[in-house]
C-alpha cells in the first residue's frame, strides 16, 4: 500500500511539474502545449546521451531554429531594419544557440560532471522552446485557439519525428542524480525522489512568487487576461509568450532529467507523460497552481495503484479519471458568457 | 446554402467516373477510398467544431465503434454486413449519447480536453477487451455485397464510400440550410442569444454531437469492411487529432472543406510516405516531420482553411433565391383574456456576492405602453433585463409576465410569453446573413425538427418562417441589407437587426437595451417612428436608454434607476423636473 502511494506521489510530482508548464502557457498564450511531452524527452534523452559522452542532435536543432527565427525576425522587421534590432536577432537567435553548440562540444565527454551535462540539456532544451514559439506560434498569436491547438499538434509530430532522428528507437536510461539512500519505517527513499519532490515544491513556490509578486509575472498574467488590453498599457505580448514557452520548456526538460533515471524514455514516451500531466492540469481548470498540483498527485497516485491491481486497464482508469472532474466543474461554473471569435 | 446544385452535380459524376477510367492504378483507388473515409468523420466535425464550436478530439473512437461493432455481429455472430449497417450507426449514436451528456455540458477548453481523454481511453478499452480481440483486433470480416457481387476491390467498395460521401454532404447542408441549422450556427458564438429565440441550447449541442458520431459510425464501419479487419490503432488519439487537422485544413466551417481537408492530408501523408525516403534517404518517421512542419506553415498562410481561400478564387458566386413574402405564418396563440398589466416586477433583487446590483425594484409595464428604464452607467438596467428574460435568476422578489410567474422560467420559457429581446452588446452572428439572423426569431414559431430538415421535407414551413424574416427586415427598414453577413453592417444597423430578430417572436412585449446607440439622427427618428407604430399596434415596449431626447420623445412612462434602487418613477415631464434624477445624473448642487 505505501509503496503504491509513494511511487505515485513521485509520478504525480513529475505530473504536477508538466502541469503547471501547461497552465503557464495556456494562460499566457492560449496555446494548449502538446509538445510539451517532447520537451520531456528531448531533455532527459539529451542528459542521456551527454552521460554517455555524445553530442545530442537537438543541439544542432537549437541552432537550425535559431536561423529560421533569425530569417522570421528579419522577414517582420524588413520594412523598418535597424542596426540595434538586426544586432539583437543575431545575438538571440544566431549567438546564442551557436555558444550553447560550442559548450556542448567542449564540454561532452564521458568524464563530464553530472551537473554540466544537465545545465547543457537545459540550456539546450530551453533555446528550443524559445525558437518554438517565435516559429511556430508568434505568427499566429491573434488566431482561434483551436488553430493554435493544430498547430501545437504539428509541433509535436515534427518534434517527435525528429525525436526518432536524434535519439533512435531504443530507450535510454540517464544516470542518477545522486545515489544516496535511506529507509523510513517500510519505505525506502532514494535521492533521486527526494530530488523530485524538492525540485517540484521549488518550482511551484518559485512560480507563485513570480507571478504574485514580480513586475514581469503580472505582466504576464495580464496578457493571459486580455491580449489586446496588455498592449495598450506597454506589455509587449511577444516577450510574454516567449517567456512562457521558455519556462515551459526548462520545466519540460527538469521533469525528464529528473525521472530518465528512474524510467526508460523513448523518444515517443513524452506524449503520455505529457498527457497526465494535461489531466492534472484540466483538473485544475487551467488556472490554478496549487489545485494542479494536488491533482497531478492524485493522478499519479490513482495511476499506481491501478497498474497495481488492473495493469491492463491503467491508461483507461487514469483518462476516465478526469470526466467526472469535468462534468463538476462545468456545473459549477457560472452561467456567464464568453465571447469567442 | 445553396440553391445552385449544379456543381455538386458535376462532382458527383467526376467521382462516378473515375475508377471508369480506364489504366487508373489500383493504388489511386485506394487513395480516394481514405479520402472519402476521412472526409465523413470530418464533415461531422465541420458541423461539431466549424459550426458548433464543439472541438472533439475524441471522433476517432467513434469510428471504432462503427468499425467494432460490426467487425464482432459479422465474424462472431454471422450478420449480414447490410444488416450490421444500422446497428453500427446506432451504437455510435448511443456512444454518443452517453458521452456527450457528459461532455457537451462541458463549456470553453474543458471541452476538446475532456474529448481528448475519453478518447484515448476508449483506446486503451479497446486495445485491452477480449471479445474485441486486444490489440490485434479482429479479422475475417467479409467484405460487402450486393447478390453475388462482393466488393472485394478497392474499386468496387468505392461507389460505396462515396455514395455515402456524397449523401452525407447534401443531407448536411440540408441541415444546416433549415431551422435547426440556423439553430446550431447560432450556439457558436454563445448560448444567451439562441437561448433568448426558445432555442433549446444543450439539446442543439447534443444534436450535432450525435451527428457527428454517426458519421464517424459510418465511416468506420465502412473501413471495417474495406479493410476486412479491424485494429485498435486506426481508432486513436492520433486517428482523432488527425480528423480534427483535416477539418481545420480544409476549412472547419464548410461541408465541403471537410471533403477537401481530406483529399489534402490524405495526399500529402502518401506523397510523403513515399518520396522522402528516396529524397533524404531511409530515414524513417520523416514524414511525420515534414507533415508537421506543412501543418504549421499551412496555417500560418491560411488560417482560416483552404476551402474559402479557394471559393474567393473562384468565379462562382452562390446566389439564394430571395424569400417569398406573400406567405403567411400564423400568430402566436394570445389568450383572449389578457390582463391589462403584461410585465409585474414586484421587489426583484440580484446580488452578485456582496454587490447588490438590482435592489427591491418594482414596477410594471402596461399594455400598450412604452416604459423607458434610464439610469446612470452601472445602475442595474441590463440587470433587470436579464432577470426579466431569465437570463439571471432573481436572487429575491417576484417577476411575472401575463400574470404568470416567471421567477426561475428558463430563457426559452419566458419568450414563449411573447417577451422578446435585443442585447446591449449586438449578438448576432456575423458569418449568417441578416435574414438568417432574423428567422432564428421566428424558431418557436417553426416546428421542423433535424430529421425532416435533412430531407428537405420542411420546406413549406421553412418559406413561411423566412417570409415572416423578410417582413420584419422590410419593417424596420433593412431591406437592401437583407443578404448582406450581418457581420458587415454598421453597429446601429446591427441593433436594428437584432429588433427586427425580436419582433419574429411576434412579441406582446419588446425589451430593447439601448437600441439608439450608434443610430444617426434619421435612424433615431425612424426607429421612434417603428415604436410608437409597434405601441398603436398593441405591443408594450420597455427599453434601455441613454438617449435623453429620444426618451423624452417616445417613452408613456419613465423609471428611473440609480445604483440597483429605483428613485423614481413617472411621465417624462415629470422626471425631467424631478430633483433626485438631476442629483443622479449631474451630481448634488456643490
Amino acid at each position: 500500500m505505501l509503496f503504491l502511494i509513494q511511487d505515485g506521489i513521485t509520478n504525480g510530482a513529475i505530473y504536477a511539474l508538466l502541469g503547471l508548464a501547461l497552465v503557464l502557457v495556456f494562460a499566457v498564450t492560449r496555446v494548449i502545449l502538446i509538445p510539451q511531452g517532447e520537451f520531456v524527452t528531448y531533455g532527459a534523452l539529451s542528459y542521456a546521451m551527454l552521460s554517455a559522452g555524445h553530442i545530442p542532435g537537438t543541439a544542432w536543432l537549437a541552432l537550425a531554429m535559431g536561423v529560421v527565427a533569425f530569417a522570421l525576425d528579419l522577414f517582420a522587421a524588413r520594412s523598418a531594419l535597424r542596426l540595434k534590432a538586426v544586432g539583437r536577432a543575431v545575438a538571440l537567435n544566431i549567438a546564442l544557440p551557436l555558444a550553447i553548440l560550442a559548450l556542448t562540444y567542449s564540454l561532452a565527454g564521458s568524464k563530464t560532471p553530472i551537473a554540466v551535462n544537465i545545465v547543457l540539456a537545459l540550456l539546450i532544451v530551453a533555446a528550443i522552446g524559445l525558437f518554438l514559439y517565435r516559429i511556430a506560434f508568434q505568427p499566429i498569436a491573434h488566431t482561434s485557439v483551436l488553430v493554435l491547438l493544430i498547430a501545437s499538434v504539428g509541433c509535436h509530430l515534427a518534434l517527435q519525428g525528429l525525436g526518432l532522428v536524434f535519439f533512435g528507437a531504443e530507450g535510454l536510461r540517464g544516470p542518477a542524480l545522486s545515489t544516496a539512500s535511506f529507509t523510513v519505517g517500510p519505505l525506502n527513499f532514494t535521492g533521486q525522489s527526494i530530488a523530485v519532490y524538492s525540485v517540484t515544491i521549488a518550482f511551484i513556490v518559485a512560480l507563485w512568487l513570480f507571478f504574485g509578486h514580480t513586475l514581469m509575472g503580472k505582466a504576464l498574467r495580464a496578457t493571459a487576461v486580455n491580449r489586446l488590453g496588455a498592449r495598450l498599457v506597454g506589455i509587449r505580448t511577444t516577450l510574454s509568450g516567449q517567456i512562457a514557452f521558455l519556462l515551459a520548456s526548462v520545466i519540460g526538460a527538469i521533469s525528464g532529467i529528473l525521472i530518465v533515471p528512474i524510467t526508460t524514455l523513448y523518444y515517443d514516451t513524452g506524449f503520455l507523460i505529457g498527457l497526465k500531466g494535461f489531466i492534472a492540469a484540466i483538473i485544475g481548470g487551467l488556472v490554478s497552481y496549487p489545485l494542479t498540483a494536488v491533482a497531478a498527485l492524485v493522478v499519479g497516485t490513482v495511476e499506481a495503484f491501478s497498474s497495481f491491481y488492473a495493469s491492463n486497464f491503467k491508461e483507461v482508469i487514469v483518462f476516465t479519471l478526469i470526466i467526472p472532474v469535468l462534468v463538476l466543474r462545468s456545473l459549477a461554473a457560472p452561467a456567464v458568457e464568453e465571447e469567442k471569435d | 446554402m445553396m440553391t445552385n446544385r449544379w456543381p455538386l452535380l458535376v462532382f458527383a459524376l467526376v467521382v462516378a467516373a473515375v475508377p471508369l477510367i480506364p489504366g487508373v492504378p489500383p493504388f489511386w483507388l485506394v487513395l480516394l477510398d481514405n479520402i472519402g473515409l476521412a472526409a465523413l468523420v470530418a464533415m461531422g466535425l465541420v458541423l461539431l467544431t466549424g459550426v458548433g464550436g464543439l472541438t472533439s478530439f475524441g471522433q476517432a473512437a467513434f469510428c471504432g465503434f462503427g468499425a467494432y461493432t460490426t467487425a464482432v455481429l459479422t465474424v462472431s455472430y454471422g450478420f449480414s454486413p447490410w444488416l450490421t449497417l444500422p446497428l453500427s450507426l446506432l451504437v455510435s449514436g448511443i456512444a454518443a449519447v452517453v458521452l456527450g451528456i457528459v461532455t457537451v455540458r462541458l463549456s470553453g477548453h474543458y471541452l476538446p480536453l475532456g474529448t481528448i481523454a475519453w478518447g484515448i481511453g476508449l483506446f486503451y478499452l479497446f486495445s485491452k477487451l477480449e471479445f474485441l480481440g486486444r490489440n490485434d483486433g479482429i479479422s475475417g470480416i467479409p467484405p460487402l455485397s450486393i447478390g453475388s457481387f462482393r466488393m472485394l476491390s478497392p474499386g468496387t467498395i468505392y461507389y460505396a464510400i462515396w455514395i455515402a460521401v456524397l449523401a452525407s454532404a447534401v443531407l448536411t447542408m440540408n441541415l444546416l440550410d433549415s431551422r435547426t441549422g440556423r439553430a446550431i450556427r447560432a450556439l457558436r458564438r454563445g448560448h444567451i442569444a439562441a437561448e433568448a429565440f426558445g432555442v433549446q441550447a444543450p439539446r442543439a449541442k447534443l444534436l450535432v454531437f450525435i451527428y457527428a458520431a454517426v458519421l464517424a459510425g459510418l465511416s468506420g464501419w465502412l473501413y471495417a469492411h474495406f479493410q476486412r479487419a479491424a485494429n485498435p490503432t486506426p481508432f486513436g488519439a492520433q486517428a482523432g487529432i488527425e480528423y480534427l487537422f483535416i477539418a481545420v485544413v480544409g476549412g472547419a466551417g464548410y461541408v465541403w472543406g471537410a471533403v477537401l481537408g481530406a483529399g489534402i492530408v490524405v495526399i500529402l501523408k502518401e506523397v510523403l510516405q513515399s518520396y522522402l525516403p528516396y529524397i533524404f534517404g531511409g530515414q524513417s518517421q520523416l514524414e511525420t516531420i515534414v507533415f508537421g512542419i506543412l501543418l504549421v506553415l499551412l496555417l500560418q498562410l491560411a488560417p482560416t482553411g483552404v476551402w474559402p481561400w479557394l471559393i474567393s478564387w473562384l468565379p462562382i458566386k452562390f446566389g439564394r433565391k430571395h424569400p417569398d413574402t406573400a406567405l403567411t405564418l400564423p400568430a402566436r396563440v394570445r389568450s383572449p383574456t389578457a390582463p391589462s398589466v403584461l410585465l409585474q416586477i414586484d421587489n426583484a433583487r440580484k446580488q452578485f456576492g456582496g454587490v447588490i446590483a438590482v435592489n427591491d425594484v418594482s414596477f410594471d409595464v402596461q399594455a400598450r405602453e412604452i416604459v423607458a428604464l434610464i439610469g446612470p452607467n452601472g445602475a442595474g438596467k441590463s440587470t433587470t433585463f436579464n432577470l426579466i428574460t431569465g437570463v439571471l435568476t432573481a436572487t429575491g422578489g417576484s417577476i411575472s409576465v401575463l400574470g404568470k410567474n416567471v421567477d426561475n422560467a428558463p430563457p426559452q420559457e419566458v419568450v414563449k410569453l411573447g417577451v422578446a429581446r435585443t442585447f446591449q452588446h449586438v449578438k448576432l452572428v456575423p458569418d449568417m446573413t441578416v435574414l438568417e439572423n432574423v428567422a432564428i426569431g421566428a424558431h418557436l414559431r417553426g416546428s421542423s425538427g433535424a430529421i425532416s430538415s435533412m430531407f428537405r421535407l420542411d420546406r413549406a414551413d421553412e418559406a413561411k418562417l423566412l417570409a415572416e424574416a423578410a417582413r420584419q427586415i422590410e419593417r424596420v427598414g433593412l431591406g437592401d441589407q437583407i443578404g448582406q453577413l450581418a457581420g458587415s453592417l454598421s453597429l446601429g444597423q446591427q441593433r436594428i437587426v437584432e429588433i427586427a430578430r425580436a419582433l419574429c417572436v411576434d412579441p406582446v412585449l419588446l425589451l430593447l437595451d439601448e437600441p439608439a446607440a450608434g443610430l444617426r439622427l434619421m435612424e433615431k427618428q425612424r426607429l421612434a417612428a417603428l415604436l410608437r407604430q409597434l405601441r398603436d399596434g398593441g405591443m408594450s415596449v420597455l427599453l434601455v436608454e441613454h438617449d435623453m431626447g429620444f426618451v423624452m420623445d417616445i417613452a408613456d412612462r419613465v423609471v428611473v434607476l440609480d445604483f440597483g434602487t429605483k428613485i423614481a418613477e413617472g411621465t417624462p415631464e415629470a422626471i425631467k423636473t424631478n430633483p433626485e434624477v438631476i442629483k443622479a445624473y449631474l451630481g448634488a448642487a456643490a
